[in-house]
Parts: structure tokens; sequence; C-alpha cells
């Protein structure tokens, strides 16, 4: 059967916050790789594999010593290129004594890793993020331990229907599972739409937007490969021109999720809620932080008993629905990623047409 | 979920011709399979040089690694049956283990078997086991000729006068709405035919109010209200022209053209190989069973793995849209 990896090694993935990494020393597993995070003296984030080259002790069980690693075992220090700056009991350094540096780059309040070939980490292909480095935008997230295939994650984003099953009591009502959708896709990127219109607003939005009574509801899901999603999600009192592109009377949100593969069977969940209404009210940050919490909890719990039954059927495939278009693009892109990598596509991934097409088409 | 297809090497031990379009393959497996009622194995035909997935319904199990299966040969089908037809006792064939989707329940409700064709065969298997549990049980059954009822013999011994049979071509009519009318309101019904006749039962289930899930159908995707003929797909976001000739489905042709495309169950069942038609020069057959004969008479949309144009030209619009710019606020779309 499918003996196909389930993440690209050649990609950018968040291995923590901003706020996660400090001067100490944080142990996290990316891509099956152990690594260990640590900021210098000068802010900049420095990421070695989590082994001493000498008899292979975690790092991160050592100490930080300036801008060095120092391990907690026999005292050889590494700095932040991986290169041993000293030994102990020598005057010399073995010239051979390293340990992997992967390339860093701290970006919209991510620390981003690449745990493959160093020559391709090109900062440019980290995602751009919308709201998250803007001034009119505000908003805080956190990151949960998921025990579940990071693309789960992504299935349960691209298919917004379950918000009417499993977050019924917020976010979730019938009105949504029923509305329309459409399912589109560009070359690295997938999108799913999905406009309620002229109906009551669920709980959580009902109290965002602060009035009663009929609301367009919007709800578009980007993703992009391999593992961020944003939703663009709001509402807007019904009638002032929401699906026409007028939102101005309206309360929107960017809503990321970037679950980062651990394992195969195990993910970190990023994740941010970012408004673009009372953004100086920090009570707000805090309220929707704690709402989103409980919200994601009902996912994790669902997600994590899926990948358990997962286990109990070995050899058991999905069977897709129409409303999961989305989490098949999503995986098509994925898959098209990891066979770039590793040579199978010596068959086109059939991802992009084979006519030149202009990048961004406006639907 | 479903079982993905594991094949197993099976031999043809022989075949048997049960009407002039109807053969009979009886298939040995390397190993014990189970056969439920109402179950198909999935083999794999070569069409046109590339091996490709068909299922047939068993209609009976011979021993425990022993089963035979029929199989109507179609003319203009897609390929399968003809592949099939080719072969002689002693071939070997890929084929699943028998799985079944179609499994009756067992209360003490009445069963309405209805039948068009070839569509009798994973009826025969219900039929048996519904009467081996004494269940009230009726079928209508109905084909173009006499010649053409498949196992009329053993069904007429086994349901008598339970049994009503409705040939076309000697001006017999079976009038779907009036035989479903008479049904008491538990009834179940188990429906397997042509897609006229599947249609028909659909239409007149919903417009009495009926329970939907007291009809249960089984569908190949692989018949239509029309022959199949070659037609052309125009792409205009893609400045594309995908020619697809009678014996190619649309998704193939457009995925052959490099279009990209989603799909799963390849039988008109789940709906994710769904494009948006522009426009249609010709008629659109419809054969899945995703969409509602209502959604059928609106043309917007077609289900590309089963459903064709009968000749002409066909407009339609896939999912790509090109990487999408996020600093644009996103409208509804058309």
């Amino acid at each position: 059967m499918d003996q196909r990896a389930t993440f690209p090694l050649n990609a950018w993935y968040v291995a923590a916050w901003d706020a996660e990494v400090g001067r100490s020393l944080l142990a996290r597993t990316v891509c099956n790789q152990q690594m260990v995070l640590y900021r210098r003296r000068d802010g900049r984030v420095a990421a070695l594999a989590d082994a001493c080259w000498h008899r292979l002790v975690p790092l991160s069980l050592g100490t930080l010593v300036d801008d060095d690693i120092r391990c907690g075992y026999h005292g050889l220090r590494f700095n932040a290129d991986g290169r041993c700056t000293h030994m102990p009991s020598q005057d010399t350094i073995n010239p051979s004594a390293c340990v992997r540096s992967f390339p860093v780059e701290e970006r919209h309040r991510f620390v981003w890793v690449w745990p493959g070939d160093p020559a391709l980490a090109d900062p440019a292909l980290i995602p751009a993020i919308p709201g998250m480095d803007d001034e009119n935008w505000a908003g805080d997230g956190n990151m949960v331990e998921v025990k579940a295939d990071y693309r789960l994650i992504i299935d349960n984003l691209m298919d917004l229907t379950h918000e009417t099953y499993v977050h019924g009591s917020s976010i979730g009502n019938e009105a949504l599972a029923e509305a329309p959708f459409e399912a589109t896709h560009g070359s690295t990127m997938a999108t799913v739409r999905r406009w309620v219109l002229n109906e009551e607003a669920p709980p959580f939005w009902a109290a965002q937007l602060g009035k009663s009574g009929p609301v367009d509801r919007w709800q578009v899901i980007h993703f992009k490969a391999p593992a961020t999603i944003m939703l663009d999600v709001g509402v807007a009192p019904t009638g002032t021109g929401a699906p026409e592109g007028d939102r101005s009377q309206g309360v929107g949100m960017w809503v990321i999720h970037i679950p980062t593969p651990s394992t195969e069977k195990t993910s970190y969940y990023f994740w941010c809620h970012l408004r673009n209404y009372r953004v100086r009210e920090q009570r707000l940050t805090r309220e929707i932080l704690q709402a989103a919490r409980g919200i994601l909890l009902e996912d994790e719990t669902i997600i994590e008993a899926q990948q358990r039954a997962m286990d109990a059927n070995p050899g058991r495939d999905f069977y897709n629905l129409n409303i999961d278009a989305g989490s098949l693009w999503a995986r098509r892109l994925i898959d098209g990623l990891i066979d770039r990598e590793s040579g199978a596509d010596a068959l086109p991934a059939r991802v992009i047409p084979l006519v030149p097409q202009p990048d961004t088409v406006r639907a | 979920m479903t079982t993905p297809d594991l094949w197993l090497d099976a031999i043809i031990l022989g075949t048997r011709d049960i009407t002039p379009t109807v053969r009979e393959f009886q298939l040995r497996y390397p190993k014990s399979v189970h056969t439920a009622p109402g179950a198909h194995v999935d083999v794999q035909a070569m069409v046109n040089g590339q091996p490709c997935t068909r299922s047939y319904s068993v209609v009976r199990a011979d021993a425990k690694d022993t089963l035979t299966i029929a199989v109507k040969q179609v003319p203009d089908s897609r390929g399968g049956s003809r592949y099939m037809w080719t072969l002689a006792p002693g071939a070997r064939i890929r084929a699943s283990a028998p799985k079944s989707n179609f499994e009756p329940v067992y209360d003490a409700s009445p069963c309405l078997l209805i039948a068009g064709g070839i569509g009798i065969t994973p009826l025969l298997s219900l039929a048996h086991a519904l009467v081996a549990r004494r269940a009230p049980v009726q079928m209508l059954y109905a084909a173009r000729d006499r010649a053409e009822l498949a196992y009329v013999d053993d069904l007429r011994s086994m349901l008598g006068d339970a049994l009503s049979t409705f040939v076309s071509s000697e001006g017999e009519h079976l009038d779907v709405a009036h035989e479903l009318r008479a049904l008491p309101a538990d009834a179940q019904v188990y429906l397997c035919g042509p897609m006229g006749l599947m249609d028909a039962v659909r239409a007149s289930w919903s417009s009495q109010g009926r329970d939907r899930s007291r009809l249960r159908y089984e569908t190949f995707g692989s018949s239509g209200r029309l022959a199949p003929e070659a037609f052309t797909v125009h792409i205009p976001r893609l400045a594309l022209e995908v020619h697809v000739p009678a014996t190619q489905t649309m998704l193939d042709a457009l995925t052959d053209a490099g279009v990209a495309m989603v799909s799963n169950c390849r039988r008109g069942e789940c709906g994710l190989c769904v494009v948006d038609v522009l426009d249609a020069h010709g008629e659109i057959d419809h054969r899945d069973v995703f969409f509602t004969p209502e959604q059928h008479a609106q043309r917007s949309k077609v289900c590309t793995c089963v459903s064709r144009l009968a000749g002409g030209r066909i407009t339609i619009d896939p999912p790509w849209r090109g990487d999408p710019d996020l600093t644009q606020t996103d409208v509804l779309a058309r």
C-alpha cells in the first residue's frame, strides 16, 4: 500500500512561537529530527541536532554558555553553527567534531526551521501570513501537542463542515453545514470558499459583532503546502455589501493554523486568532484566546481518537466525500512536494496544468 | 472507510452463457473468501492496454474459495465487459475478495427487490438470503427481451407469484410510481438497474415522501440513458480542448490531458470529480447518483468519472484558479 513519506523535509516548518525560545535550551522534534533551540545573545535563534557528537547524549540536557551549548555529560561545547569550541582535557579540538545545524528563520512571530537539505533553504519560501505583522490586526495564539498525523489536522481544517458538529455551541450551526462551497487550487495553494448568506450568526460570532439580526458569513480556507492554513473568516450584517467585497460593517479574523509534523503520528499544533476590530482591547485578546483553547480542545479530542481508530484498523482507507475536496487538494500538494524530493516526480505530479497560467487568478 | 483492494490471483474455472448477452465466470481464489449477500468483486480488466478496475456482482458462492460472477456483454461499454468476454477457462485474473455494501436489513418489514436487466445480479443473492430468513419479499424484474431475463427460472421457483416480470419488447411496462404507492410505509426497497429505472425509482420514492434510508441501490456507474459517444471538452480557463473517446471517461481524458483533478469512488457516488458546466452543445448523460434528478436537470455541474455528453461539445471549468492573492478581500464567487 502507500509507503510514501507523510511529510516533505525540504520545507520551512514552525518549530516554536517566538516567545518560547529564549536564553535556555528547548528540545523539539520536527519531521523526526530531534533538535535543540536557543537564542544567542544578539537575539538570533539557533537550532542544533539534539545529540552530542561524542556520546549522543541530548544537548538539550546541557547548559547554555554565552552562545554555545555545553554538553551536560563531558562538557564538550558547540557553537550556533554546530562547531565544537571546547573539548575536555586536551589542548586541541578534534577537527571532525560538530553537530548538525539547521537553517532557522524568525518570521511572523514564529521560529521556522528547515529539516531538509540546507542548500535549498530559501527564506523567500516561508509563507506570507496576512495580519501577523500588521498593526490593524491584533491577537495571540498557542501551541498544543497532538498525538496524530499532522495531515489529520489539515483535513479537519480544510472542511469546516465539522464546525457544525464539533463546535455547535460556539461557531457552528446547521446553516453552515448546508451552505454550498467551492474547492479550488493553484500550484502551491488550495482554497475552500463558503458563504452563508442571510442567516442568524452562531453564538461566538454574534458576540463579536455585538449586534443581532441576520448576517452574511464568509469562510475562506487557504492552505499553503506543506502545513500552513490561513482562515479568512467573519460576519457582516446582511445587506451591508460583504459578499461584494465591502466588509467595513463586519468583523473579521485571520485564524492561522500551523500543524508541524513532529513524527508520523505526533504534531505540534500552532494556532493564532487575529482580529481587525477592537484591536486595542487586550482583554478581548485574552477572551478570544481562552475561547479558542476550548474550541481547539474539541478538535484535538476528535483527531486523536481518529488516529487511534486508524491504528486499530490497519490497512483501511478513508472513504472520501464531496466535502473532502479541499483536503484532497491539500494532500495532493503535499504529495507533490514529497515526490519532488524523493525523485518520484519523473511522473508528473499533475498539480500544475500543462498550459501556462497567470499565477494569480481571482475567482 | 473502505478496505483498499488487495489483489488476489484468481483462476477462471469455467464459463457459462445464461442469456445471449450474459456470461457467468467461475473464479477460484488462492484462499478462502467470504461472500455476503449482495456482494461484488473488483477485477482488474485490461482496457486499451491499461489495467482498469471493474466491479461485478457475485451471483453465488460455489465453495470456500470459489464463486461465480455474471458479466453482461455491452458492445459500447467502457471496455471492461469486452475484456471479460475474451477470457476462457484456465485464464488468470486479478480480483479482490468479495465486498458488500448492499447487505439487507433483516427486520419484519416487507422487502421489494427491483431489478432492471443485468441489475438482477446483486439482487439474486439478496433474494436467496431474504427467502432463507423467511422475510416477506417481492421482486419486480424488467428486461428488454424475454431471452434476457437471466435467472428467471431460479427466481420463479424461489419466489413463485412474488416475482413479476416486465418484458418491454412484449409491451409490458413497469409502472414504478404505481408499484411504490402500493407499498406499506415501512417497506424496504433494494434496487439495481439502468440509470433510467434508478432515476424513476429515486424520484417516485422522494415524491412519495418515503424514508430515504429504506431505499437501497447499487450502481457501478456503467450505464447511461444514452449510448457512449466521443465528445469534446472545452476548458477556457486553461485554453484547452480535450477529446474524449467513446471508450474513455471524461475524468481520465482530462487527467491525461494534464488537467489536475481529484476523485475517489469512480462510480458516480462521492462527487469529488465534479466540475462546473459553463455550456453544453449536446445532451448530458448524467450517470451519477451523487446529484438529485433536480440537480441533473439544472445542467450546471457534471460528475466526470461516469457522466458523458452524447456527442458534441461541453464547456467546463475545473478547480484550477492559481494561487490566490491573500492581500485581496475575497468576494462571493459567481
